[in-house]
């Protein structure tokens, strides 16, 4: 039977090319809209690491006071989104977390230890130890460096692999030295690809987004030995006393992010109870304003889905639905118009039920077509995205299995919907009145 | 022409009716809004940033190994290499000018602060970003002094990246002056930059973007400050203009000049913004509202689509509708009604749908503007968009229907006589 309804379906749509025509295109086009611009909106809202992002936290001091708080343009006016350095120290110092990290972004120099080749700039960052373990930095060879490293601020780097091809021209490169910013560093581990998206452990410093990968992390103890300065923001509430990097690691700047992994949320709660104590302690002028938020919550404070992507989400699937919404109008038309056909077939005993399949099978036949050059056009959709988007974003959208189904699926269930009640009309023909009218 | 007929016809496509209203709404609204973002895009795109960017690059480069300039001695040697580069790249051939600055309109990198009239004072007057350079920024970028005098060679000095930012005098951009002193009268007034330090404003210039062309600093756009300090950190930006139809020579020229006076640095070509790199100012303003003109593309393409799939239902809906009706069209045509008669019919019946369809849209169009105003902090939208927009549906409406409503007019009245 199923058989009888695709081929009735088929002659249906072929009696009326041009419409059908018309509804497949508008299908086609209001379903590739919205996939385009959901495949971007699923890149940049997506879990960077979703096998343990509910245990990591990001906790929050307010370092300033409320005498600066007052003239926050926020109106949830919670405390600044990166710590003091005397904070990130202390923090650090007390060690509450499993795990933990003080870090700041760096900016440094690797010169090649071929001749004659111009040095190259790197991003990095300054971290812990626990750094790798938390965030679960995959290596290729090696390993992070330990606990006793950042206590001795031991000379130690771990690189990325693309670093490593370039300095050493690939291969194991652990125990080789390298020369960053006219230091050595001993290579303890080298990094396998590794570029999360979004940058969940310092969204304050990237934005979320970055396309340059982490080219090198070192010691957070020995980067401020060696002076390393600051290349994120650094955000004053008054200027430091001091001058040069010494006075700004006495100040009340803030440049230091700073990630803790709790293993469940009565750790957290704890974790929580000890900030405000801290806060207490370390700045007696004012009550306690901390905050612990989880990494998801935390993504979501920093705004690192761009507003850009999501209003066009929203304008996207408004076009989805005004498509929708003519499909529906052009649908309605088309089965009326069979009404005397229904009558027939009514008469002739089908039930409604049967009338119901049979049109439902063509509505979902315009899906499906509607689909297909969805598809199509979703390829070309997402191949253009780098023409209109940042580069960072574009770069993470992809046509992949998954983005493949939903598309089809979107495209046939909107349409079976949209000939929802254009179908419900059709049944609810009377047999007797359109026999009798002709 | 009267109007009940058409009601009572309208009356029997129910739920035709409804679907071609709710759409007709639908792209107004959507339609309304996405036209006032691309606007609101193309205005940001649009913004002078008060420098002369012909034949302007700029270099951003770092040296390997230098100086901490934590102490006086490291920064005085920062500040004599970061001159024998400026003067390196005078000495090009195809270099106009060439100046040693922190950063430039439309860059992002900003160092910004809040701006009192009076020292120590709790909540600043007006955010501003700070330029520091010499006194040859003024004539090197082109800017235009509108009042007082530039910076002498006398003004100029020099301080570590981290130093304290304490300038004896500034020269504003107009609209910081005027934010501070709404009189006009702000020439020789005193600032504090620095909280407890005064500055005296001795000069005005007309117009000066600040770095970041990001909506955070969308309130102070405009505020910008310049400072006759030279900042000497391990990196260094030099914004060069080139000779007239000599840019890429310059630019080709500059990296290996300064390679070749000193080889331990980082430049860096590449797309990269932030990093250390050689770019023209063309590219830089590109990047810089890469995401607006993507924004406004993309609303484009999504309006164009929404006007073609309603124009095609409009098409479509009322083709059904002729094919509906031909009996009846050709009786009335053999009771005496003209062609011209039959046309005006199914134009009238579109402009009340459409009609219907618009008002409804207009109060959408204004609730999902108030809606994103409050999502997105979004402007409210001036309802010109709205009545633009229900004037060019009406429009379209008209021209959609014009086809099959030709085709309805010329039903012959013999139709009357046939049977389905």
């Amino acid at each position: 039977m199923f058989a009888y309804y695709l081929d009735l379906a088929l002659r249906s749509l072929k009696r009326h090319k041009a419409l059908t025509g018309l509804m497949i295109i508008t299908i086609g086009f209001g379903v590739a809209a919205s996939m385009t611009t959901w495949s971007v909106f699923r890149a940049v809202s997506g879990d960077p690491i979703p096998w343990k992002s509910s245990k990591l936290y990001v906790p929050q001091i307010d370092a300033w006071g409320p005498a600066v708080q007052k003239n926050n343009p926020d109106p949830e006016k919670g405390p600044p989104d990166a710590l003091s350095y005397g904070d990130a120290v202390a923090l650090m110092r007390d060690h509450r977390g499993k795990l933990q990290s003080a870090m700041y972004m760096i900016s440094p120099s690797i010169v090649p230890a071929v001749a004659g080749q111009h040095p190259l700039n790197t991003l990095g960052h300054a971290v812990f130890s626990e750094f790798f373990p938390m965030v679960d930095v995959p290596f290729k060879y090696g390993s992070g460096w330990s606990a006793a490293d950042d206590e001795h601020r031991a000379q130690v780097a771990v690189i990325s692999s693309k670093i490593n091809r370039k300095v050493f021209g690939g291969g194991d490169s652990v125990g080789k030295t390298i020369n960053i910013d006219g230091h050595d560093y001993r290579v303890v581990g080298v990094m396998d690809e590794w570029n999360p998206q979004p940058r969940f452990y310092d969204v304050v410093n990237t934005g979320g987004f970055l396309q340059q990968d982490e080219g090198v992390l070192l010691p957070f103890n020995t980067a401020i030995a060696a002076s390393m300065s600051n290349d994120g923001n650094t955000n004053c509430y008054e200027s430091p006393k001091e001058t040069g990097f010494v006075g700004l690691q006495h100040s009340s700047c803030i440049w230091n992010e700073y990630m803790v992994e709790l293993d469940s949320a009565s750790a957290a709660q704890e974790y929580k109870a000890y900030l405000e104590g801290f806060a207490r302690e370390r700045h007696p002028g004012w009550a306690p304003n901390v905050r612990l938020r989880g990494l998801m919550a935390w993504l979501d404070h920093a705004h690192v889905v761009p507003p850009d992507t999501r209003i066009s989400l929203y304008v996207a699937l408004g076009l989805l639905l005004v498509c929708l919404v003519n499909t529906a109008g052009l649908l309605l038309a088309k089965f009326l118009r069979r009404s005397s056909e229904i009558g027939v077939r009514r008469a002739l005993g089908a039930s409604r039920r049967e009338i119901y399949t049979q049109f439902l099978v063509e509505a979902g036949m315009v899906g499906l077509a509607g689909g297909a050059l969805g598809l199509v056009l979703t390829g070309l959709g997402i191949a253009g995205v780098g023409w209109v988007l940042p580069r960072d974003i574009a770069a993470l959208a992809r046509l992949d299995v998954t983005l493949f189904l939903t598309t089809l699926a979107v495209a046939i269930i909107a349409t079976m919907l949209a000939g929802l009640y254009p179908t419900m009309r059709a049944a609810a023909v009377q047999p007797a009145w359109q026999l009798k009218s002709n | 022409m009267t109007l009940p007929p058409i009601l009572a016809a309208l009356k029997k496509h129910k739920a035709g009716v409804m679907l071609i209203t709710l759409q007709i709404a639908l792209t107004l609204a959507i339609v309304c809004n996405a036209v006032f973002i691309i606007g609101q895009r193309i205005d940001r795109i649009e913004r002078p940033s008060g420098i002369n960017e012909n034949n302007l690059f700029l270099i951003t480069q770092s040296w390997v190994g230098a100086p901490t300039g934590d102490d006086a001695g490291s920064v005085d040697k920062l500040d004599a290499m970061q001159q024998e580069d400026v003067a390196t790249l005078r000495n090009l051939p195809d270099v106009e000018s060439a100046i040693s600055i922190n950063t430039l309109p439309l860059l992002n990198s900003t160092w910004s602060g809040g701006i009192g009239l009076k020292p120590d004072q709790q909540s600043s007057t007006a955010q501003a970003a700070f330029y520091f350079g010499t006194d040859e920024m003024i004539p090197a970028l082109g800017l235009k002094l509108v009042a007082g005098r530039n910076f002498t060679r006398s003004d100029v000095n020099h301080m570590g990246f981290r130093g304290h930012n304490r300038p004896p005098i500034v020269i504003v951009t107009k609209a910081l002056a005027d934010k501070l002193f709404p009189k006009g009268d702000a020439l020789g007034k005193t600032i504090y930059v620095d909280r407890d330090t005064p500055s005296t404003i001795v000069g005005i210039v007309e117009r000066m973007q600040v770095p970041s062309p990001d909506s955070w600093a969308n309130d102070w756009f405009w505020n910008s400050v310049l400072i006759p300090t030279r900042l000497d950190a391990g990196f260094a930006r030099y914004a060069v203009r080139s000779k007239p139809g000599r840019l890429d020579a310059a630019m080709r020229e500059a990296p290996k000049a300064l390679f070749a006076s000193n080889p331990m640095r980082v430049i860096e070509t590449g797309d990269n913004f932030e990093d250390t790199s050689v770019h023209s100012f063309a590219d830089i303003r590109t990047h810089a509202y890469r995401a607006d003109r993507g924004m406004a593309i993309l609303m484009g393409v999504i309006c164009l689509i929404l006007l073609c799939v309603t124009a095609a239902g409009i098409v479509g809906l009322t083709s059904f509708w002729v094919g509906q009706r031909r009996k009846q069209i050709g009786i009335r045509r053999a009771l005496g009604a003209t062609r011209n008669d039959i046309l005006r019919y199914f134009q009238t019946e579109n402009l009340m749908i459409a009609g219907v369809g618009v008002v409804l849209g207009a109060i959408l169009a204004v609730g999902l503007n108030l809606w994103m105003m409050k999502q997105f902090a979004m402007d409210r939208m001036s309802l010109l968009y709205v009545l633009v927009g229900v004037i060019a549906l009406l429009v379209l409406g008209q021209g959609a229907v014009f086809a099959p409503a030709r085709r309805a007019s010329r039903v012959s009245p013999v139709e009357a006589t046939r049977s389905v």
